[in-house]
């Protein structure tokens, strides 16, 4: 029996974080009087997301075990022409899942953050931004209709704006922030194209009122041009999704949002916001499962950054960079896997991925914390003496994240490249290839910064940039472990980290969890299918999958970094130096960022320029507006001349006047 | 040669046409220039009588009446404006009279 | 040709040769003069036309009164000759042509567009050896024109007034004060305070009596 979920407790899912975040970010800070002080702030906030979680959790419970299901409006906005625009929740097993991932992170995110910025002045302003953050996630996943999606994803992209440039007086912090907004309005711009195009031919921003029209709309072609339209929909779409999830070329923000406080790095650029892309595309695989070219084209998109931005994390020395490579490569595998039409599996790689990649910034963010605010992993190294918690949680994410049998990534990562395999679309060979050297490169990356961090020699006292800690009444800078707000959440993380793939790949892949959620042609589109005939078990998968190639893919980058790192220290400078073209094209990112300021920031100023010194300043006030007085004056000045004040100029002009009338007159009458 | 109204007509074109070469040949003396306009009236009377005769109706005569008044009447005035022009400014000359220019 | 016709060639002649020395005579007296020659003839023409009274009035109105006031005005100013004849001949090219492409253009439609229609008798007034012009006028102007007739003495009324209040210099007796200059008139030139004792000491020399009594 189906039953519907009550109203009110899914309207309090997102409205308490959004209570917190209004009462912390207004009477929390000189908005409304600093009312509100440290310790009242943060536990409003992390009340309220405590609540959502707890809803999440038990709407979680009934859809799995009660088999609920939600889908009506909450809120009629209007209704212009035919199109009605509404403020309405879709819940199934998708978005309990997603609302059960979003929730636990914040919430670990929250707690954290209490530690993490607690001698930051805009205290109360940060719980505020990620309580809305929250807020935002849950009215992007819980929306049953494209406008709300749309308004959930703009928001989301504002707060990580906020949050980016959360230290507003850092320069390179403004940068990145107006770099992360641009290039997802980059994606934003592709996105309402689609949206758009929904709405004009299916008449309805409603998903189920879409999905029931796509056979229709599959039939139609694009005006004008031989494409047909749903693959133009796709991509519109999925161009948003390039823009939101990081994809290559729109991925370029994502590095640079680094600049923001560890635990955003952690909520937004790991878990949640990000993966709104892909969430989106999987939401909307009814329609993606129309169009064979929009699939190549994610899954080429999809491998190329898998596989290149794997590439770039390898020489990166700050600590956070790394990981948001490996977070870029990792949405890359995603994407793929939605390509490949096995979009539970990229759901479930989404979900495993939230909680070690999470996992992963925030034992990051305790070194630094540790460290002293160092980042630089070169002048690391040996922690695990001094932070022996932060140190094996950090190896469980890592482990996780190359995809180590039995942990919560292998299950996902090998599904994903097993999805792969059996596709047979355009660009699945690279594709594949792409994910498999992945494999290699990410667990190179992974253990080099592991082994440079937590193990070798100590190099801190060979930091040039260290600045002297005003705590340190040593004299000497050694780390310490983090006070426990920072390490709970890190253990809390660290579970589902390791024990989540085992226990749902079952019922999420192969079993009815997303039956009605996401749809699958499976006629045209056989990976899933493929993929449950080999399937006997989590157990059977992890000794199967200590027999083939991802294994021993990881375990090679694990041997290589141990040996680079540990082993014989001198080894990376002397191969730097031996291949210094390949290091230089590394170090630029593909000239990508070079070319967005150069080629492309550059170039509209140059037209900006040129329109206005040309065509404002000439044209429209030169020559239409001075022209135009200008003009009048000249002629006037003509014109004049016949006003002499000379009474015998005048009587002459009449009498020309008389004599013109006369000759007409003359020749009228001839 | 019988006279017929072009005759007279002729006449009272070719006065019209004197009247206005005098005034704009005469910049230097104003009281010319109102004796122009003198001869001027006087061409478009001889006009209306010579219609008058022709076509048998008083109405030219009656016309010519009131002409006469009126020009009178104007050239009491110009030649008050004259008097007052030459008070101010000792000359007549209508070259300079050029202050209302535009 | 009859007599008329040779009458009419002979004062038209003479008229257009009139005007055309009004125009370019030097001397403005002579200017004058000669403008009473052409209106002598405009009267004999108008005469042929049997408008005798017109032609009378003509001569009696416009050369016995306003010509008069010309030369009068002429006379009383004084004005140098030389200066205002330079630059004389400099526009006649222009003005001449202009002047007979009219009058030639005029002579062409009046000569070739009229055609006489029969001469009716008309109750408006008769014109004919007959008839007494003046009373013919009179008949008219007092029935049907007697509007205009009285507008006519209103506009000479009008021209007596204008052209005294224009030339009329200040009269001797109006006490009428200009506003400006009322309102120009400042405190500190009107008035100014002296600090002298209050008691004065009286005069020592004596005034003889009789001359205070005168």
């Amino acid at each position: 029996m189906t039953q519907t979920l009550s109203v009110s407790t899914l309207l309090a899912v997102p409205l308490a974080p959004l209570a917190g975040a209004l009462v912390a970010g207004i009477l929390g800070t000189s908005l409304g009087g600093n009312w509100v002080g440290r310790r009242l702030s943060h536990t409003l906030t992390i009340l309220g997301v405590l609540v959502a979680f707890i809803l999440s959790a038990m709407t979680l419970k009934s859809v799995v075990l009660d088999g609920a299901r939600f889908n009506d409006t909450i809120y009629t906005w209007m209704t212009v022409g035919g199109l009605k625009m509404e403020i309405g929740f879709l819940v199934d097993s998708l978005t309990a899942m997603m609302m059960c991932v979003v929730t636990f992170v914040s919430l670990m995110v929250h707690i954290y953050t209490i530690g993490y910025m607690e001698e930051d002045e805009g205290y109360n302003r940060f719980f505020a931004y990620i309580s809305m953050f929250t807020f935002s996630m849950l009215m992007l996943v819980m929306s049953n209709n494209l406008l709300q999606l749309f308004f959930g994803w703009e928001a989301v992209g504002l707060m990580s704006y906020l949050l980016i440039g959360f230290w507003f007086n850092k320069p390179s912090a403004v940068f990145a922030n107006m770099k992360a907004f641009l290039v997802n309005r980059v994606g934003d711009f592709g996105f309402i194209l689609g949206i758009g195009l929904i709405a004009a031919y299916a008449g309805t921003l409603n998903y189920g009122e879409t999905f029931a029209k796509a056979n229709e709309l599959s039939k139609l072609a694009f005006p004008g041009t031989g494409w047909m339209l749903i693959t133009v929909i796709c991509i519109c779409l999925f161009i948003g999704a390039m823009g939101k999830s990081a994809q290559f070329p729109l991925h370029v923000w994502l590095p640079d949002s680094m600049e923001g406080p560890t635990p955003i790095s952690a909520l937004i650029h790991a878990a949640t916001m990000v993966t709104a892309g892909i969430f989106m595309v999987a939401r909307m695989s009814p329609l993606f499962e129309l169009s064979d070219t929009a699939l190549s084209f994610i899954m080429v998109i999809g491998g190329i950054t898998a596989l290149f931005m794997g590439f770039l994390g390898v020489i990166q020395n700050d600590i956070k960079r790394v990981v948001a490579y490996s977070t870029l490569s990792q949405l890359g595998y995603m994407t793929v896997a939605l390509g490949a039409s096995a979009y539970s599996v990229a759901v479930f790689h989404l979900m495993t991925h939230a909680f070690f990649k999470a996992l992963l910034f925030l034992a990051a963010g305790s070194v630094i914390m540790g460290m002293h605010h160092n980042q630089d992993i070169r002048w690391m190294g040996g922690v695990r003496k001094y932070m022996p918690i932060t140190w094996i949680t950090s190896l469980l994410g890592s482990l996780a994240l190359i995809g180590t049998p039995l942990f919560a990534g292998f299950y996902s990562k090998d599904s994903i490249i097993e999805a792969v395999r059996e596709s047979h679309l355009a660009g699945s060979g690279f594709a594949y290839f792409a994910v498999l050297a992945s494999v290699f490169v990410t667990a190179f990356y992974s253990f080099r910064l592991y082994f440079l961090v937590f193990h070798g020699k100590e190099r801190f006292d060979q930091n040039p940039d260290a600045h002297h800690d005003p705590h340190d009444a040593h004299g000497h800078n050694k780390p310490h472990e983090s006070p426990w707000v920072v390490t709970v959440p890190l253990i809390l993380l660290a579970i589902p980290s390791v024990v989540i793939g085992f226990m749902t790949i079952q019922p999420m892949l192969f079993g009815e969890f997303f039956k009605d959620a996401i749809f699958v042609d499976l006629e045209r589109h056989p990976a899933m299918e493929e993929l449950a005939k080999v399937f006997h078990g989590p157990v059977q998968m992890a000794l199967h999958g200590l027999m083939a190639a991802p294994f021993w893919l990881a375990l090679a980058g694990v041997v290589l970094s141990y040996y680079m790192y540990m082993v014989n220290p001198a080894l990376p400078a002397a191969i730097k130096r031996r291949a210094q073209p390949i290091f230089t094209l590394l170090d630029n990112k593909y000239y990508l960022d070079w070319f967005n300021e150069n080629v492309l920031a550059r170039g509209v100023r140059a037209l900006g320029l040129g329109l206005w010194k040309g065509g404002d300043e000439k044209l429209i006030d030169g020559a239409v507006v001075n022209g135009s007085w200008k003009l009048v004056g000249w002629v006037s000045g003509i014109v004049r001349r016949l006003q002499s004040g000379y009474i015998y100029h005048y009587a002459f002009g009449m009498i020309i006047g008389v004599f013109v009338l006369m000759t007409y007159f003359v020749w009228l009458n001839r | 040669m019988m006279l017929t109204l072009g005759h007279f007509l002729s006449l009272g074109a070719m006065l019209f046409a004197l009247s206005i070469i005098g005034i704009f040949l005469n910049r230097k003396n104003l009281i010319v220039l109102l004796m122009a306009i003198e001869l001027m009236l006087l061409a478009v009377n001889m006009n209306f009588v010579a219609f008058s005769y022709y076509l048998n109706d008083m109405a030219g005569q009656v016309f010519v009446f009131f002409i006469l008044t009126v020009a009178a009447a104007e050239s009491a005035i110009g030649l008050a404006i004259l008097v007052l022009l030459f008070r101010n400014k000792s000359s007549i000359n209508v070259d300079e009279l050029n202050t209302l220019r535009g | 040709m009859d007599a008329k016709t040779g009458l009419f060639y002979v004062f038209a002649a003479v008229l257009l040769f009139a005007a055309f020395r009004v125009i370019t005579s030097r001397n403005p007296v002579h200017a004058v003069l000669y403008l009473v020659l052409a209106f002598f003839q405009a009267a004999a023409v108008w005469m042929l036309l049997k408008a005798e009274f017109l032609a009378i009035t003509l001569v009696l109105v416009y050369v016995g009164a306003v010509m008069v006031l010309f030369l009068f005005v002429v006379m009383m100013l004084d004005v140098n000759l030389d200066s205002v004849r330079k630059g004389f001949w400099k526009h006649f090219p222009l003005a001449g042509t202009v002047g007979a492409i009219i009058a030639l253009e005029m002579s062409y439609v009046l000569m070739g567009g009229f055609r006489e229609p029969p001469k009716l008798a008309s109750s408006a007034g008769q014109i004919g050896d007959q008839v007494s012009n003046t009373k013919e006028l009179g008949k008219l102007l007092y029935s049907e024109y007697l509007y205009p007739l009285e507008v006519a003495a209103v506009i000479l009324l009008v021209a007596i007034v204008a052209a005294i209040a224009l030339t009329l210099r200040k009269r001797k007796d109006s006490k009428h004060m200009d506003p400006a200059e009322q309102v120009r008139a400042k405190r500190i030139d009107r008035v100014s305070l002296v600090k002298m004792k209050s008691v004065v000491a009286a005069p020592t020399t004596v005034v003889p009596a009789e001359e205070k009594q005168s």
